[in-house]
């Protein structure tokens, strides 16, 4: 099939340049985190004060304005919202914050996978029951409602604030936090990084490249089309690492000790990426596509990442983020999920729960859109 | 006459899980409008595995997409 063809060859270069961009400088088995990224983001405009990860991510920037550019010129720039945003805002929160207990979007998790991260294989057992949960919602119903077409500055405001992000990157006036030790100090020269983004911007616009949707079309149509371009990724950056790691040493390591920016609490890692399987399927797609759909002109896309800021920054205030797995000289073992972010995940996957059974039972009893018989 | 599902305005999935409901009933015909490109390649994509011929023509902004086995 030439889609699926299509599909597979886009992931190819996501994955390989995720892996490129690690050699480049950005932290081991984060090539592109949305997630880490938005919170990295968060940190430098001073939402929060975890001064080891605050940077101006410039692969966020690519990403929203690689999909504007390529939606523009394909004529698939719909400015588009007004389906539940404040709902989509605080799911959107409560994804990033249950990633950040994990430690990593879905995008990420595959490519710690990809780096031999064994806890990432938990989080993606999690995941898919996650959003095997979110598919039982989707087949009674569940909907966040229509959206309607807006005006086109409506659909451009997320971009606007990339552009004005990567001025300030440039200019890096004194309130603009920058890192100087930890993940946040670590990146890709910012050429290359927004280069990255613009270009795996531009492919994930025009391939629909989700990692939630791949799984979830499985589950409900066993369509596997969407799901091949998270393997290529796998498989790509697997490659990647693992030329890498021949050649320099230290980019694939399997097992679960000893990982990069990572934990090794398996009932965290699968509950959080359970939550975030579930909180994405509701919002109707992966914090990467999200971004995508933002570019694209989706507002409640936009919304949705202004809700990932928010959580991010909520999860460093108040301590929800896990830490990342360390062993002290003495083999004391420090890190892994914070109580506050054990509790909040309980709470989150509750309320994903109640939000999803109240979207779908209103939409029975209100009766919406049986479909019209002409 | 055929049936028609509107879709427009939601976002993927929906326009696929309603074309489905629609087609597991197996109609010799039935007609969704959807808003975007995402959902008409989704349900095309999904109708031509149920074994439908799928053609597309614009209406304004939305696309109505006629389904035939």
């Amino acid at each position: 099939m030439k889609e699926k063809r299509k599909i597979i060859l886009a992931g190819v270069v996501i994955g390989v340049i995720a892996a490129a961009l690690v050699w480049f400088g950005n932290p081991k088995n984060m090539g592109f985190c949305i997630a880490c990224f938005i919170r990295d983001t968060a940190g430098a405009v001073g939402m929060h004060q975890a001064a080891v990860v605050q940077y101006i991510r410039p692969e966020i920037i690519g990403l929203v304005l690689g999909a504007l550019i390529v939606s523009a010129v394909k004529k698939e720039f719909l400015p588009r919202g007004g389906s539940s945003p404040m709902t989509r805002f605080v799911l959107g929160a409560f994804v990033m914050i249950t990633a950040l207990v994990f430690l990593g979007c879905p995008l990420r998790m595959v490519l710690r996978i990809a780096g031999g991260d064994l806890n990432a294989i938990v989080g993606l057992v999690g995941f898919a029951i996650g959003i095997l949960c979110g598919v039982q919602f989707l087949k009674r119903g569940y909907s966040l409602k229509r959206t309607y077409t807006l005006p086109a500055v409506d659909g451009v405001w997320l971009s606007v604030v990339q552009v004005a992000l990567f001025g300030l990157l440039c200019a890096a006036p004194a309130f603009i936090l920058f890192s100087e030790k930890g993940p946040g100090s670590m990146h890709a020269p910012i050429w290359i990084s927004l280069i990255a983004g613009l270009v795996v911007g531009a492919l994930a616009q025009r391939i629909r490249l989700c990692m939630v949707g791949g799984i979830r079309d499985v589950l409900l149509f066993q369509d596997w089309t969407l799901l091949s371009g998270f393997v290529a990724i796998l498989v790509a950056a697997l490659a990647g690492n693992l030329v890498l790691n021949a050649v320099f040493g230290g980019y694939f390591s399997l097992g679960f000790m000893g990982q990069p920016v990572a934990h090794i609490d398996g009932v965290w890692n699968f509950l959080s990426m359970a939550a975030v399987g579930l909180g994405s399927v509701m919002l109707g797609g992966c914090p990467l596509r999200q971004l995508i759909l933002a570019g694209e002109g989706n507002s409640d896309s936009a919304v949705t990442v202004a809700g990932y800021f928010v959580g991010a920054a909520f999860a460093h205030n108040f301590g929800l983020a896990s830490a990342a797995t360390a062993v002290a000289e003495d083999g004391a073992i420090t890190g892994g999920p914070t109580a506050a972010g054990k509790l909040f995940t309980v709470i989150a996957l509750i309320v994903l729960f109640v939000v999803a059974f109240l979207n779908t039972k209103a939409t029975a009893a209100a009766g919406v859109k049986e479909p019209q018989r002409a | 006459m055929a049936q028609t599902i509107d879709a427009r305005g939601l976002s993927c999935p929906q326009p696929v899980v309603l074309t489905k409901n629609a087609l597991d009933k197996a109609p010799s015909s039935c007609e969704v409008l959807v808003d975007n490109p995402t959902a008409r390649e989704n349900v095309t994509r999904y109708a031509e595995r149920a074994g439908y011929r799928v053609s597309v023509s614009a209406d304004g902004e939305d696309y109505r997409l006629t389904l035939v086995k």
